[in-house]
């Protein structure tokens, strides 16, 4: 329990981090966007979607209606489909009223901790996690909106690395042991800055393809480990 | 306004479902290997495409403060690991050139 307290703040604190930057930056556009201190509260305490909340912000000010702006946020959100998929396979024994709050906070960076934990994800692990993060995305939407920007220029600039460096850390224990993890991670970052260049899907939907084909790449011709024994007539991948 | 609220809630409701129903879909039921097998490459695959190209904007038009960020914990975590160190010490790192170049 302690440790579960622990581990969780360890890795909830780097996303607090990084969280903060942009909701005290979603906090300040609401507040020029004429949304009152409780909407913007309630965009990042009922949604917990950053990029998509930044999008539903601009779609509000060019006109657009409700309906377009929920289509386009399920779009956009959509790609946590596919973590939560991963994700229930590892806790998906995990009783169901616990299920409806972690499955809340299925956010990138949650999923990418909680997907390269080496420890047991258990209720308090993912639960302190989450709270931490959710703290950060909150507090700062909240402080964005009443102080402006209030930290120093200089500081929000560099605390913009802080998700990347994150992801990064979580990645590394991966990569050092697996050349596979480094080539579908390489193959997955070369996709994506293509699909951006070629502009050819709605927001949101070059990261669902990357998944998709890096992933089924990954699973099929890629395999893991050399089986020992192979059954008779069964195809080796290359 | 009625309405903001109202698009709050809708907004909610399509972000939560998705990120809900694979756990009820998948739960605890035993996947064809096929299946398993491209469940466990989407971390990879994922933080693959959420770390670029977007890292290279990661502090706009300060690509060296970013080399330098990402440098140290790259570096940091290939040695010692964790997740706290490299984090803040990329942020630190960053935070330095900025002043610097400043």
């Amino acid at each position: 329990m302690k440790n579960d307290v622990k581990d969780a703040l360890n890795g909830g604190f780097p996303i607090f981090i990084g969280y903060v930057p942009p909701a005290i930056a979603f906090g300040i556009l609401s507040k020029s966007c004429g949304i009152t201190l409780l909407e913007s509260f309630l965009f990042s305490a009922v949604v917990f979607a950053g990029a998509s909340q930044f999008i539903a912000l601009n779609l509000l000010m060019t006109g657009m209606g409700p309906g377009g702006i929920i289509l386009t946020t399920l779009l956009v959100n959509f790609r946590h489909f596919l973590m939560s998929a991963y994700l229930s396979t590892q806790i998906g024994k995990m009783a169901k009223q616990y299920i409806f709050l972690i499955a809340f906070g299925v956010t990138d960076e949650i999923f990418s901790v909680l997907s390269f934990s080496k420890r047991k994800l258990t209720k308090t692990f993912v639960f302190v996690l989450q709270l931490s993060a959710y703290s950060g995305w909150v507090s700062g939407t909240v402080a964005g909106f009443i102080l402006g920007g209030f930290l120093p220029e200089i500081l929000t600039k560099s605390m913009g690395i802080a998700l990347y460096s994150l992801l990064l850390a979580i990645l590394l224990p991966e990569l050092k042991t697996s050349t596979k993890a480094v080539c579908l991670v390489i193959a997955s970052g070369i996709l994506n800055t293509v699909l951006i260049k070629l502009d050819l899907f709605p927001d949101g939907w070059n990261i669902i393809v990357c998944i998709f084909v890096i992933a089924f790449a990954g699973s099929s011709f890629i395999s893991p480990k050399p089986k020992k024994i192979q059954k008779k007539g069964e195809k080796v991948h290359g | 306004m009625d309405n903001i609220i109202l698009l709050i809630l809708g907004m909610a409701a399509v972000t939560y479902v998705p990120r809900l129903a694979p756990f009820f879909l998948i739960g605890s039921n035993r996947l064809p290997k096929r299946v398993d097998d491209f469940l466990k490459c989407i971390p990879v695959a994922a933080i693959g495409a959420l770390i670029i190209p977007g890292v290279f904007n990661a502090v706009p038009e300060e690509p060296l403060a970013v080399i330098c960020g990402m440098g140290f914990a790259l570096i940091i975590g290939m040695w010692r690991g964790g997740i706290i160190i490299p984090v803040i010490g990329s942020v630190a790192t960053t935070y330095l050139i900025l002043l610097l170049s400043a």
